[in-house]
C-alpha cells in the first residue's frame, strides 16, 4: 500500500470517488491549452522544425480543435524557417498552402528560389570537382569528407534519397570509430526524415557496436532514435524501454530530431500502455533519470502517478486534455488512438482486479461514463479473457469469477480420453485399409 | 435319375458332419452351372430342403433360383423365402460360401427396393450381417446395404445398433466408404453429431488413390456437421488424409466452404442471405435440412457465448445481442437449449430475466467414477490392440521385404536380412 495514505477513514470514499470529486482540489487539473506554436517550434531546429510546422498546419485545418489562426501561424513560421535555409521545393509547397492569405510578404518569392537554385548548381559543381580530385588522389579522409559534404548539401536541399546514398558511401572510407559513429548519426537523421525506420534500427545497432567512441550524449541520441523506430513499428513496449533509458544529458542536443519533452511524453505514454504495475513503478516512477524528463511535461507526470494510485478519472481527464495536442505531433499522430485504448483497457482491468464484486454504477462514475457504455466495454474485455468476471445485468454488478480448476481438469481428462479413443480407432482402421491395399497390390505383382 | 433330384438327395444326406459338408461343397460347386440352367424348376426343390440343416445346399439352390430377372410378383414370393432362409440358416455353413450369401442378400435388397418397402429388408439384413461376420470387428458388404435400407426406411435406431461396434477389419474399401457414409446419415438423423463426425471423418481421410463420389458427398455433410457441432471448420484436412483428397476435395464442395467462411463471420444476416441465394444447390444435394440446422446452431452458439460473460441478462438484451426479432423468440430459443441440456439457466418470466448457472456436474458421483473407470479400461484395451498390431506388422513378410530392401543403404554392421525376404 502507498505510504502516502495518512488516514484510514476516507479511503472508501476515495476509492469510490477516484479523484473525480470537486472537493478534492489538492491537484489542480491543468487543461491542455491550445498548442503554443512558437514555444513548440522553438524546441526544434533544422528540417524537422519545418516538417512539424507543416504537419500542424495540415492537421489543424481538419481537427475539430484546430482553428484557422493556428493553421496560418504555423504556415507563417514555416515560411520564415524555410527562407533561412536552401530548400526551394519546400518553399514552393508552403507558398502554395499559404495561398496569399498572409499578405504579400508571404508569397512565392521566385527570385529567391531562382537565386538559391543557381547557387545550388554552382555548389554542386564545385563539390563534384573536389570529390573527383580527391578520388584520383585516393586520400581516404578527403574522400570521406567529400561525400559527407555532398550528403549535407543534398539534405539541405531536400533531396533526401541522394543524401542517404552519399552518407552511406562514406562508410567505405571511415577509418576510426568516430567516423563510423558520425556516419551512422547522419544516416539516422536522414532516415528519420524520410520515414524509413528500418534503416534507423540497423544503423543504431551499428553505431552501438563502437562503444569507445560514444559519449553519453551520443548514446542518449541513439536511444531516442531507437525509441522512435520502435514507436513507428508499433512495438510500444520496446519503445518505452528505449525512451526510459535515455539519460537526461540529452537536453536539447538532438533538437534536429526530438525534444526532451517528446522523450517524456512518448516514453510515459508507451510505458503506461504496455508495462505492468511493477515495471511501471520501478522503471518510470522510481526512475531518477526519467524524472528529469517528466518535470518538463508535468501533465504526463501527473497522469502516470494518478494511474498508479488508481485515480482513474483524473488520469483519463488528463489524457483527454492532452489528446488534441498529441494528435498534432508528427510521430505520435498515428498511435494516439491505440495507446489511449490500451491505457483505458488497462485502467478498467486494474480497477476490477482487487474486488470480488463491483457496483457498475460506481465504476461508471469513476470512469466518467454511462453504465451501458461501461457494460459494453467490460463485455468486450471479458470475451477477450482479460477480465475474469461475469456481469449481473439485472442488478448491474460485476462478480469476479475464478475458474474451478478441479472441474476443468476432469473435463479435460475425459475429453482427452475420448479424443485418444477416436484417433486410435481411426488409425487402426486406416492401417488396416492400407495393409489390405498393399497386400492386393503386392499379390498382383507376385 | 434326375440330376436335380440326385443333388437334393446328396444335400439332404451330406449335411450333418463337417467332413460331409466339405464334400458337399465341392459337389455343389461342380453342379452350380447345371443348377442355374434349371432355375425354373427350383421352387419345389426349396420346399424339400430345410434351411437350418441344409443351409449350404439351400444357399446354392436359392442363388440359382433368384438369378436372372425377377418381376414384381415373383419378388413378392421370393422375398419371404429369402427372409426365412436368412433367419434360419446355420452360420458356419454360410461362411463356407460367403460370396454367394452376399449375392443372395443383395438380391433381397434389390427386390425389397423394387417393392418399395425397404423396411422389410432391414431386419433380415441385420441378421444376415451378424451371421456373416467373423467377429464384431469385421465389416461385411452387407453392412452398407443394411444401413442404406435403414436410411431409406427411416428406422434409425436399428441402424444404430450395428454402428456401436468398432470396425477394424475391412475386406473392400468401397464397403467401408458406404458404411461410414450411411452410418453418418443415420447418426445425423438421431442427432448424434459427434459420432456422425467420426464416421464421416473416416471416409474423408481414408486412403484412396482416386477421388470417389462417396467421399465428396461425405465431405459436404462433414462440413455441415462440423459447423453444427463445433462451430468451426478446420480448413485443411489432417496430414494422414490421402493427397488426392487434400488437393481436390475442396474443388467439389465450393458452396459449402463458402458457407463455412460466412459462418465464421458470426453475422446471422449474412449467413441467412447466403443460404437464400444458394438454396437450389443445397437442395440438389439433399442437404437443405442440414443447412437450416447450421443456421439454427449459430443462434445457439451466440447464446452460449453470452453465458461466459453474463450472470443474468434480460430477454430483450439477449434478443438484441443475438439478432433475434423479439424477446419471445429469445425465450423460445433459451428454453429449447435448456431442455436439450446445452446450457444451464433459469428463466424468470416476471422480470424477463435469464439467470445463467454453472454446470452442476461436480464429478463426485459414483456414476462418474464408473464412467471414468470404464474409459480407462477401454483405452488400455485399445492400447494393447495397437501394440499387438504393431508387432504383427513388424513380423509381416511383405513389410520386412520392403524394409529389407531399404536397409541395405545403411551400415553393414546392421544385421543382415535373410535373402528370402529380399524380393
Amino acid at each position: 500500500m502507498d505510504a502516502d495514505d495518512e488516514t484510514f477513514a476516507p479511503i472508501t470514499d476515495e476509492v469510490g470517488a477516484n479523484g473525480g470529486d470537486e472537493q478534492r482540489s489538492r491537484r489542480p487539473i491543468i487543461s491542455g491549452d491550445h498548442l503554443d506554436i512558437e514555444a513548440y517550434a522553438s524546441l526544434y531546429s533544422g528540417r524537422t522544425k519545418i516538417m512539424r510546422l507543416l504537419f500542424i498546419a495540415d492537421h489543424s485545418s481538419d481537427e475539430k480543435v484546430g482553428n484557422p489562426s493556428m493553421n496560418l501561424e504555423a504556415l507563417r513560421m514555416a515560411y520564415d524557417e524555410i527562407k533561412k535555409g536552401e530548400n526551394t521545393q519546400l518553399m514552393r509547397e508552403v507558398a502554395q498552402k499559404i495561398n496569399g492569405r498572409l499578405g504579400p510578404s508571404y508569397e512565392l518569392d521566385s527570385a529567391w528560389c531562382d537565386a538559391v537554385d543557381h547557387r545550388a548548381e554552382q555548389k554542386k559543381e564545385k563539390l563534384d570537382n573536389e570529390l573527383n580530385a580527391y578520388r584520383t588522389n585516393l586520400i581516404k579522409e578527403s574522400i570521406r569528407m567529400g561525400y559527407n559534404d555532398f550528403g549535407d548539401f543534398y539534405y539541405a536541399h531536400g533531396q533526401l534519397g541522394d543524401a542517404f546514398k552519399s552518407y552511406v558511401r562514406t562508410r567505405d572510407y571511415c577509418t576510426t570509430s568516430k567516423h563510423i559513429v558520425h556516419m551512422c548519426m547522419s544516416v539516422i537523421l536522414v532516415s528519420i526524415e524520410m520515414g524509413q525506420f528500418t534503416h534507423v534500427t540497423s544503423y543504431v545497432n551499428k553505431a552501438e557496436q563502437a562503444p569507445d567512441a560514444l559519449d553519453s550524449i551520443t548514446i542518449a541520441k541513439l536511444r531516442c532514435a531507437a525509441g522512435l523506430a520502435n514507436l513507428e513499428a508499433k512495438k510500444y513496449k520496446l519503445a518505452a524501454r528505449k525512451f526510459l533509458e535515455t539519460n537526461p544529458e540529452l537536453g536539447s542536443h538532438y533538437s534536429e530530431v526530438i525534444a526532451p519533452q517528446d522523450v517524456a511524453t512518448y516514453g510515459g505514454l508507451c510505458a503506461l500502455a504496455t508495462f505492468d504495475r511493477t515495471e511501471l513503478k520501478s522503471k518510470v516512477i522510481d526512475n531518477l533519470n526519467f524524472r528529469n524528463f517528466l518535470e518538463l511535461v508535468p501533465e504526463v507526470r501527473e497522469l502516470i502517478n494518478d494511474f498508479y494510485s488508481s485515480h482513474y478519472a483524473s488520469c483519463l481527464e488528463y489524457l483527454g486534455n492532452l489528446k488534441a495536442n498529441l494528435l498534432l505531433d508528427i510521430h505520435l499522430h498515428d498511435h494516439v488512438e491505440t495507446l489511449y485504448d490500451q491505457i483505458r483497457h488497462k485502467a478498467l482491468i486494474q480497477y476490477t482486479l482487487p474486488f470480488v464484486s463491483v457496483d457498475l454504477s460506481m465504476m461508471a462514475n469513476a470512469f466518467k461514463t454511462t453504465v451501458a457504455e461501461l457494460q459494453k466495454e467490460l463485455e468486450a474485455l471479458i470475451t477477450d479473457n482479460q477480465i475474469q468476471a461475469r456481469i449481473d445485468s439485472h442488478n448491474k454488478i460485476l462478480y469476479a469469477r475464478h475458474a474451478d480448476q478441479r472441474n476443468a481438469t476432469f473435463q479435460r481428462v475425459l475429453e482427452t480420453g475420448r479424443e485418444f479413443d477416436r484417433d486410435v480407432r481411426s488409425m487402426l482402421l486406416r492401417s488396416n485399409l492400407v495393409k489390405h491395399d498393399y497386400n492386393v497390390r503386392q499379390f498382383r505383382k507376385l | 435319375m434326375d440330376p436335380l433330384e440326385a443333388l437334393v438327395a446328396q444335400i439332404q444326406g451330406l449335411s450333418s458332419t463337417p467332413g460331409d459338408i466339405a464334400r458337399l461343397h465341392i459337389i455343389l460347386k461342380q453342379a452350380d452351372d447345371s443348377l442355374r440352367a434349371e432355375s425354373t424348376r427350383l421352387s419345389p426343390v426349396l420346399g424339400q430342403l430345410a434351411p437350418s440343416e441344409h443351409s449350404l445346399g439351400f444357399l446354392y439352390v436359392l442363388d440359382a433360383f433368384t438369378s436372372g430377372q425377377i418381376s414384381k410378383q415373383q419378388a413378392e414370393t421370393s422375398v419371404p423365402i429369402i427372409t426365412g432362409f436368412i433367419n434360419a440358416c446355420n452360420a458356419e455353413q454360410i461362411r463356407l460360401a460367403p460370396e454367394k450369401f452376399v449375392l443372395v442378400c443383395k438380391r433381397l435388397k434389390d427386390q425389397v427396393m423394387m417393392l418399395e418397402a425397404p423396411i422389410r429388408g432391414a431386419g433380415p439384413l441385420l441378421t444376415a450381417a451378424r451371421k456373416l461376420q467373423l467377429s464384431t470387428e469385421h465389416l461385411t458388404p452387407l453392412h452398407s446395404d443394411f444401413l442404406m435400407l435403414c436410411v431409406l426406411a427411416k428406422c434409425y435406431k436399428t441402424g444404430l445398433s450395428i454402428l456401436e461396434d468398432d470396425i477394424f477389419e475391412v475386406d473392400q474399401p468401397r464397403d467401408l466408404f458406404l458404411y461410414c457414409y450411411y452410418g453418418g446419415m443415420i447418426c445425423i438423423g438421431l442427432k448424434r453429431f459427434q459420432k456422425a463426425l467420426d464416421l464421416l471423418h473416416n471416409v474423408v481421410t481414408a486412403p484412396m488413390s482416386t477421388l470417389n463420389a462417396i467421399a465428396v458427398e461425405a465431405y459436404k455433410k462433414y462440413i455441415l456437421v462440423s459447423l453444427i457441432h463445433h462451430g468451426q471448420l478446420s480448413t485443411s484436412l489432417p496430414k494422414y488424409a490421402s493427397s488426392v483428397a487434400q488437393r481436390s476435395l475442396k474443388n467439389f464442395c465450393q458452396p459449402y466452404i463458402e458457407l463455412a467462411s460466412s459462418y465464421g463471420t458470426e453475422k446471422i444476416a449474412e449467413l441467412e442471405a447466403y443460404v437464400q441465394t444458394n438454396t437450389e444447390k443445397f437442395e440438389n444435394d439433399n442437404n437443405l435440412g442440414l443447412v437450416k440446422q447450421v443456421v439454427l446452431s449459430m443462434y445457439k452458439r451466440n447464446i452460449q457465448r453470452l453465458t461466459q460473460t453474463y450472470l443474468t441478462l434480460s430477454l430483450q438484451d439477449i434478443a438484441n445481442t443475438v439478432q433475434l426479432n423479439s424477446p419471445k423468440e429469445a425465450e423460445m430459443h433459451v428454453l429449447q437449449m435448456i431442455q436439450d441440456g446445452e446450457i444451464y439457466a433459469t428463466i424468470n418470466q416476471r422480470d424477463g430475466m435469464v439467470r445463467f448457472l454453472e454446470d452442476p456436474e461436480q464429478y463426485k458421483t459414483c456414476e462418474m467414477i464408473e464412467n471414468i473407470d470404464s474409459s480407462i479400461q477401454r483405452i488400455m484395451a485399445l492400447s494393447r490392440k495397437l501394440s499387438a498390431m504393431d508387432e504383427q506388422i513388424s513380423c509381416d513378410q511383405l513389410y520386412l521385404s520392403k524394409v529389407g530392401r531399404e536397409r541395405q543403404r545403411y551400415d553393414f554392421d546392421d544385421f543382415d536380412v535373410p535373402t528370402k525376404f529380399n524380393i
